[in-house]
């Protein structure tokens, strides 16, 4: 057994293990699943000196309160979180982005997302967790991944097997800027809709709603008219596809989405923008833009080299 | 295949036809199963289903027009023949188990034992799996067996269970969300995570026939 361990004295609503995913299995009915927002989960990695795979706590919403028993070890909370380090007699105001240590009886508490959903948690060390399919990441429908593929629960142990002989203090700046304007190329079923009904999905606002989780975004708002067929022939998913079932309310797909259905695709959100996308909070506004394939890649090599330049100056 | 076009940035959409058929399924089939064997580099998942082929790739390794060409350019024709499996798999119809059987009934016009007599023991094709993680879909149902999924989907539909819409049946490898008319329910491990080499038991390609059972064999299935 391991003498290193998180108590958790509140789960949070949606706490789970998360790494860079799993690949090749959508033939199979896995989705991808993995940290919601890639960047924030790299950088928390980076920001305790980790290999940047290595598994996270992502948090939604409102986080854990974790009380750490062990030898000492760093740190790290990523996103756009309040949280709190509650040590012996003091209590500090965390911040994002900076690393902290943690003493044998020291606690974490992980109040909430600010208007944004997820947050990660890193350690200088590596927690003790089941990968299935080569990742760890939980996929609470489907029950796989670590903790048996279901979400934290109070009262329960997060075990570290390994803590990193080198905890150095490291620091950066970033500013996870907050976005109405999502990208979007047209998808394969465009020209189902009306006239109107594409019109509107440019130009009008749409407003997250309440019913989002790790598998999907519901969006409310004008109504998108369909011309053609509200049903196509069950084919493939990916995240960030838009579907628009009958009701007229676009859903996008993420990173926990079913593989396959059958509503038709509006548009697919831009590889770039993923990651701000599954930050916009429920009850926020959210716009989308058209834009071309070629744009879409060129926008991609440009955050690739964005985030690259962040981990390369922690 | 009749066209590639893009899906999203970071997607091959690979069109086979409007149709559902075994034919045009089982090109699907077949080019899914070479382009697997291939090891494309950049291709992180293949999703094949009735009449399409979704091909994504890391977009930091390669991209649209890049994989697009290396697609067309695959000689499909050298892939061997694959073995596909013949897969029997039982079914209770007990009352407690066929949740909308009377709503069958009144929809197709038949009695308990007509629906269920064009249901058993006749060879259904896997088109594929997906949606959640090893549900099969099964044809082609009689066409005097084709009801429209429930109005209202049900928030949970239990593990095992039976459906049939359209020309389709399909089996619920863990309780979920759905909208699938169910007629019975099987006690076989349709899914199994452990196995992560091949936790499906069914798979695209392969044949299925379902054997009726009563409830007695049912609760006895998992104890032999």
């Amino acid at each position: 057994m391991s003498n290193n361990y998180f108590e958790i004295l509140r789960a949070g609503i949606n706490t789970t293990f998360q790494d860079k995913g799993r690949n090749n299995l959508y033939h199979i009915g896995i989705p991808f699943s993995g940290a919601m927002d890639n960047r924030n989960y790299l950088l928390a990695n980076k920001l305790v000196g980790n290999k940047l795979d290595l598994p996270v706590i992502e948090f939604a919403y409102q986080g854990p309160l974790l009380k750490y028993n062990g030898d000492k070890i760093n740190i790290a909370i990523t996103g756009d979180v309040i949280f709190e380090l509650k040590k012996k007699d003091n209590k500090i105001q965390g911040n994002c982005y900076e690393s902290y240590q943690l003493e044998n009886g020291d606690e974490i508490d992980i109040l909430s997302t600010n208007k944004s959903v997820y947050g990660y948690l890193s350690i200088s060390g590596e927690y003790n967790v089941k990968l299935q399919w080569g990742s760890c990441s939980i996929n609470t429908k489907a029950n796989i991944g670590s903790n048996n593929g279901k979400k934290f629960d109070n009262g329960q142990k997060i075990n570290i097997s390994k803590i990193n002989l080198n905890q150095e203090k490291k620091k950066t700046n970033y500013l996870n800027s907050k976005v109405e304007n999502i990208r979007v190329i047209k998808g394969t079923n465009f020209d189902y809709f009306s006239e109107d009904g594409k019109k509107i999905f440019f130009e009008k606002e749409f407003i997250v709603s309440k019913l989002s989780d790790r598998m999907g975004m519901r969006l409310e708002g004008p109504k998108i008219e369909n011309i053609v067929n509200t049903n196509i022939k069950s084919e493939g998913l990916l995240k960030g596809v838009i579907q628009v079932p009958t009701d007229g309310n676009p859903i996008i797909m993420l990173s926990d989405h079913g593989t396959i259905g059958g509503y038709p695709k509006i548009g697919v959100v831009i590889s770039a923008d993923y990651d701000r996308l599954v930050q916009i909070s429920p009850g926020s506004k959210i716009k989308f833009k058209e834009i071309e394939l070629s744009d879409a890649e060129t926008l991609f090599k440009l955050y690739e080299m964005e985030t690259q330049n962040l981990i390369s100056q922690i | 295949m009749k066209n590639i076009s893009n899906l999203g940035d970071a997607a091959l959409y690979c069109d086979f036809g409007i149709e559902v058929n075994k034919k045009i399924n089982s090109e699907v089939i077949k080019y899914f199963k070479a382009i697997k064997e291939k090891n494309i580099q950049g291709i992180n998942n293949l999703t094949p289903s009735y009449n399409k082929l979704i091909i994504s790739y890391d977009l930091r390794i390669t991209n649209f027009k890049e994989l697009k060409d290396k697609i067309e350019k695959l000689d499909i024709k050298k892939t061997e023949k694959v073995i596909n499996k013949k897969l029997e798999i039982p079914v209770c119809c007990d009352d407690s188990f066929s949740l909308d059987i009377e709503r069958v009934k009144k929809k197709l016009n038949l009695t308990r034992d007509q629906i269920l007599g064009n249901f058993f023991n006749k060879e259904y094709f896997c088109y594929m799996t997906g949606f959640i993680a090893g549900m099969p879909f099964l044809g082609d149902l009689d066409k005097n067996m084709r009801v429209q999924r429930l109005e209202t989907p049900r928030i949970k539909v239990p593990k095992g269970s039976v459906g049939i819409t359209e020309q389709f049946a399909d089996i619920y490898t863990f309780e979920s969300p759905g909208g699938w008319n169910i007629i019975g329910n099987t006690p076989l491990e349709v899914f199994d995570s452990s196995k992560e080499k091949d936790p499906n038991l069914i798979n695209s390609g392969d044949t299925v026939i379902f054997k009726q059972i009563t409830l007695e064999e049912y609760k006895n299935y998992n104890e032999q």
